[in-house]
């Protein structure tokens, strides 16, 4: 066998790793390092990974770039700090749906706004996962989660909008099942100067599929194999003949703003009377 | 015979995921929860089984067939 060029990017003394049979963190993980590696010029040396809490933040733990795992919520915080101090280096943020709209929701909708650039990756597997299944922001309603036994009334964060209104530049959704379209919409949003968001849905069979009854890991899958649809499909559809329980994917905003960076280096200028 | 493959057996968890996910029905989990290839003339090279695997532990190089071109 031909040894796959992307394992250069992985901890491979670190693999395999802790993450449930079936999880899809590893399928997004793949995907993102799958993407910086069709980036000219992304390197081991010039690309950072910030990751928050939780199970999908592990990830900067098995990917072999220069790596942060920080506080819970402030993934974006600290990639912030990285990108004004060292405008130079690549920085991609891992999150996951509780890290990045209930903790860290304040320093999510500020990073989108500021439009500073960064790819920020959320793993969307619907519940906290690694603390034993409490339902997050991203919980559909009526789903079951240890803090919801009956069932979630909560109303849900569609993380793309959430994006979107808050000024993110390029706003995007795939799933785990879809993997080359992950890899694509990754790619596109590493392209973008500015704020980059890609919601990336990946399946818990442990914390939220069981207690769900959603099946094994396959079946998880599959249901996303049948329920996403390409957002040109989907918008050709009027409101009220969208399928109950169906969701888009696929690229959902782009738009081009001045990025923080750039901003920034005015006030330099300024400031040292140039 | 279309592709070879190659396990790390190390790493597969036994989720079952490349099982479902074949086209031709030709993966299997052994008693130990680890994956194996139980029909291997069968494989049509697709690599399903490669893209979806969340552990990276089955991987599919195709192969030219003898005769062929």
């Amino acid at each position: 066998m031909i040894e796959r060029s992307y394992e250069k990017y992985f901890r491979r003394n670190r693999l395999p790793h802790l993450w449930c049979p079936g999880c899809g963190n590893g399928i997004a993980m793949k995907a993102i390092v799958q993407a910086i590696e069709g980036k000219d010029g992304w390197t081991q040396d010039n690309t950072i990974i910030v990751s928050g809490i939780g199970c999908s933040s592990r990830a900067s733990g098995y990917m072999d770039f220069d790596t942060l795992h920080t506080a819970h919520g402030r993934a974006i915080p600290f990639a912030t700090g990285i990108k004004l101090a060292r405008p130079e280096l690549n920085v991609v943020v891992i999150t996951g749906d509780g890290d990045c709209t209930a903790i860290g929701g304040g320093h999510f909708i500020h990073g989108c706004r500021r439009n500073i650039d960064l790819t920020v990756v959320l793993f969307n597997n619907n519940i906290y996962g690694m603390t034993g299944g409490q339902a997050s922001p991203m919980t559909p309603i009526g789903k079951r989660a240890t803090t919801a036994p009956y069932g979630s009334v909560d109303r849900v964060f569609d993380a793309c909008n959430l994006a979107q209104a808050a000024g993110a530049t390029y706003v995007a959704r795939s799933t785990a099942f879809h993997v080359q379209h992950l890899v694509k919409m990754i790619r596109e949003g590493l392209d973008n100067k500015g704020f980059s968001f890609i919601e990336a849905l990946v399946q818990c069979p442990t914390a939220y599929g069981r207690r769900n009854k959603l099946g094994d890991p396959a079946e998880m899958m599959a249901w996303m194999r049948d329920n996403a649809m390409m957002k040109a499909a989907w918008d050709k559809l009027p409101e009220e003949k969208r399928p109950e329980g169906k969701f888009p994917i696929g690229l959902f905003y782009q738009s081009e703003a001045i990025d923080y960076d750039t901003a920034y280096d005015h006030v330099i200028d300024i400031a040292g009377g140039r | 015979m279309k592709a070879e493959f190659t396990i790390k057996s190390e790493r597969c968890k036994g989720c079952g995921i490349c099982v479902a996910f074949c086209p031709k029905q030709i993966l299997a989990l052994d008693p130990l929860g680890k994956i194996y290839v139980a029909d291997q003339e069968k494989c049509i090279g697709c690599g399903q089984c490669e893209l979806r695997c969340p552990d990276y532990a089955i991987f599919v190089d195709r192969v030219k067939e003898a005769g062929a071109k």
